[in-house]
């Protein structure tokens, strides 16, 4: 049986090329392999190689031949046995610079954006995003609580899982001989064992992948990282890796594991040990990300975190971890990702904050009620997902938001705040969403520069003041 | 550049006793269904149905397939983006490979990972990932958890010469050895990375030594050498079982094709590609071996004929088969709780 040999498609974006030399003649022994022709394409000259085995029986298309489709049938081999005169002649099917027609599978850019603009029309149709949920159901109340600091509430929640689940262990520069860097894993190794809490040389990119490949094969790693700044070592294993292999593989292979340590500006430690991440992990599907303020925060996020399948992102703060709140003692305490907390109630303007700055926040929020304006504090606590619903029930109460963050402005969390206000509750917006955020520089060193560079309750009064 | 004969010299043996003609015959039909698979995914990705990336492993066959014979079921394996060969060794099934080159509904991935991306938790296979050097890490991740579960499985991770630079191979290194994990690295020695070949991007001409420092064993063999192949699987299979740590193995080995399909592969001669394919084959070589041993035209005409069948089935499939529903666009970002 003869078989065509067809004009090929030699890179991702071509769609015709030139047949500008025969390497083979009509009545040729031609083997799987062997160069029969260069084609010219729109990146460089390429040598096309037969896929079967045959005799040249005719060639279609005449060497020198420009603009020829990709798919026009070039040549006819004839079977081995096969007489070269029985083979045969079918004409040429197209001329060669027949574009596809609409619809026809192609690679052309045009046709791929037309496909993106047609995915885009479809998901306007409501695909994409679902109306923003009704507010969820208040949470638990866990009754009796008690004084902790934030670094006692994460010590107890990594000792709680790792009792809980064999598969769950902590791995991190420090996390067990050294009792942490920050005392996170204080006594950890006594009770857990080197198995279980272990300390790793300091090569995030390689501990990273490692724990990643861990979860793949149904561990759950906890990966701690002494600072967060020292995660953009590791960043491909966290988004090519942790955060897009489920979707890679058509929902086979999840990652169940936890990055944490503390995030933003310490304390006199300068730019590169001071960054707020929050706007960078939070941009990517396939992570959830969590920031707490509050011992309750911390422990019953971190539980969470450590027991959900996929992979999350815990942004604690070095300052926070000696603070102490209340948390509840209740042994099964733990609070749901993607849930915002109101923390003060009020009416007359919304403050969103995160982290360390829910502190700032409920500051302000003093100071403003001297003043008789009361805020409404909402602390996010979960990034991704976004509690869209709780944020915009109290906009829609309040008529006014503030944001607060410590990072950059430009693309930053404060953005998207005040982005999901106005696609979800623009009209009932009496003055422009503000934001309060770190400066817009690298951080500096010196102490007055540094209290410059970060938000305090003053920059969060004079914000509210412009709007009420 | 070592010849296969020469390399087989230092190796120093003869390669028929440890590979009994029943397994020489598995190894070339698992071969040749590498060779044919690749040559029609070729061929598809020419009419334009296949698209983006697509790096074919014609030439390499017998690395992968020596090393599947030394390993037992439940050992992992993971690879970079020229991963079609050790998919099927790995006994994935053809039509659901070739239908993720095409991406369509039947694919591994469901047409969402492509020919870069693919997994099986079926088959331990752990992908298929882009990003060169990325797998080395991960792979070290896939032994760490047989030694946390305490299991006798092994972890093989494959890398070519060109991510053997990468920085995360070497925190990958003194890991491995310093936790004594059992982790298989196979270096696929083909010579180039993309266009630029390995003289002039690693400043280390023996790459089986680049474990040295952290006292990783390893031997250098001919990857073009389906019975070498397997032997080296079996030494490093053996010293990971038993607990010692990881193993290095450098296979020299060499890609009949470009890079990617978009690659005119300028940056060497057509006589070094004709002398590796006409002397050096790993699948005229497993053949010739099985011809002195008395086999006859007919089996191998038998094994060709299955084999082709076989690749046309997974051809057509991955042409009948849906794309993928347009609401998979939103699945499988996050897992439910």
């Amino acid at each position: 049986m003869s078989t065509q040999i067809l004009m090929p498609a030699l890179s991702p974006t071509m769609t015709e090329g030139k047949l500008s030399r025969w390497l083979k003649h009509v009545g040729d022994e031609v083997r799987a392999g062997d160069v029969i022709a260069e084609i010219e394409t729109d990146k460089a000259t390429m040598e096309v190689e037969a896929v079967d085995e045959g005799k040249l029986a005719q060639i279609l298309v005449d060497e020198g031949t420009d603009g020829v489709a990709v798919n026009t049938p070039i040549a006819v081999l004839a079977a081995n046995g096969e007489a070269v005169s029985e083979a045969p002649s079918p004409k040429r099917e197209a001329p060669a610079t027949t574009k596809p027609a609409p619809g026809q599978s192609t690679r052309g850019v045009a046709a791929e954006a037309e496909d993106s603009r047609a995915i885009a029309e479809r998901s306007a149709q409501g695909q994409r995003k679902p109306a923003v949920e009704a507010a969820p159901a208040p949470e638990k109340d866990w009754g009796p609580s008690k004084p902790i600091t934030v670094r006692e509430a994460l010590r107890d929640a990594l000792a709680l899982e790792l009792r809980r689940d064999d598969k769950v262990f902590l791995i991190g520069e420090e996390v067990a001989q050294y009792q942490g860097a920050y005392k996170i894993s204080q006594g950890l190794l006594d009770e857990f064992g080197p198995k279980r809490v272990i300390d790793t040389p300091i090569t995030e990119h390689g501990f990273t992948g490692m724990a990643v490949g861990a979860a793949l094969n149904g561990l759950k790693p906890i990966v701690e990282f002494m600072t967060f700044n020292f995660a953009m070592q590791a960043m491909d294993q966290i988004i090519n890796s942790a955060a897009k292999t489920l979707y890679m593989s058509g929902g086979q292979m999840g990652c169940p594991i936890v990055f944490r340590g503390p995030n933003g500006a310490a304390a006199r430690v300068a730019a590169q040990h001071s960054q707020c991440y929050a706007s960078w992990y939070a941009h990517v599907p396939g992570l959830k990300v969590v920031a707490p303020w509050s011992s309750a925060d911390a422990k019953g996020l971190l539980r969470a975190a450590i027991r959900d399948p996929n992979p999350v992102i815990v942004l604690e703060n070095e300052i926070l971890y000696g603070q102490t709140f209340d948390c509840p003692t209740d042994e099964e305490f733990i609070v749901p990702l993607g849930r915002a907390k109101i923390e003060r109630v009020g009416q007359h303007v919304t403050i969103v904050a995160f982290s360390i700055m829910v502190g700032v926040a409920m500051k302000a929020a003093e100071a403003l009620a001297e003043q008789g304006i009361e805020a409404e504090v909402i602390n996010l606590r979960s990034l991704r997902p976004f509690d869209t619903a709780t944020v915009i029930e109290s906009v829609k109460k309040t008529n006014r938001i503030v944001s607060v963050e410590e990072g950059w402005p430009f693309a930053g969390t404060g953005a998207e705040v005040a982005m999901q206000v106005i696609e979800h509750a623009f009209d009932w917006l009496d003055a422009p969403p503000v934001r309060v955020h770190g400066v817009d520089v690298p951080l500096p060193y010196a102490a007055n520069l540094e209290k410059l560079a970060l938000p305090q309750p003053e920059w969060v009064v004079d914000a509210v003041k412009k709007i009420v | 550049m070592a010849t296969a004969a020469e390399t087989r010299k230092r190796t120093g043996k003869t390669r028929e006793a440890s590979v009994d003609q029943q397994l020489l015959l598995q190894a070339y039909r698992d071969m040749l269904l590498i060779r044919r698979f690749e040559e029609k995914a070729g061929q598809l990705y020419g009419m334009g149905l296949i698209g983006g990336f697509c790096h074919l492993y014609i030439g390499q066959e017998a690395v992968v397939v020596g090393m599947q014979m030394a390993l037992s079921q439940g050992d992992e394996v993971i690879t970079s983006y020229r991963d079609h060969g050790h998919m099927l060794a790995t006994g994935m099934d053809p039509r659901g490979v070739m239908a993720e080159l095409t991406g369509r509904s039947g694919g591994y991935s469901h047409g969402k990972g492509g020919s870069m991306h693919m997994f099986s938790k079926e088959k331990n296979f752990f992908g298929g990932h882009g990003i060169v050097g990325a797998q080395v890490s991960l792979g070290t991740g896939l032994a760490f958890s047989n030694w946390y579960r305490g299991n006798d499985r092994v972890a093989v991770t494959y890398f070519g010469e060109g991510a053997s630079n990468q920085g995360q191979v070497f925190e990958s290194f003194n890991l491995a050895a310093l936790m004594k994990l059992p982790a298989i690295y196979v270096i696929e020695n083909n010579k180039y990375g993309m266009g630029t070949h390995v003289e002039r991007a690693s400043a280390s001409r023996d790459l089986s030594k680049n474990g040295v420092p952290w006292n990783i064993p390893s031997i250098r063999v001919d990857g073009m050498d389906v019975v070498a192949m397997k032997e080296a699987g079996d030494q490093a299979v053996a010293h990971c079982r038993g607990g010692k740590g990881p193993f290095l193995i450098e296979a020299e080995t060499y890609r009949y094709r470009g890079h990617s399909m978009s690659d005119p592969a300028r940056y060497r001669t057509r006589e070094e590609i004709q002398t590796m394919r006409t002397q050096h084959d790993p699948i005229d070589g497993a053949r010739h071996r099985l011809e002195a041993q008395g086999v006859e035209e007919s089996v191998f005409k038998q094994i060709d004929d299955e084999v082709k069948a076989q690749v046309q089935e997974a051809a057509d499939f991955a042409q009948s088969s849906a794309e993928p529903d347009e609401r998979e666009l939103w699945t499988d970002v996050l897992l439910e709780n």
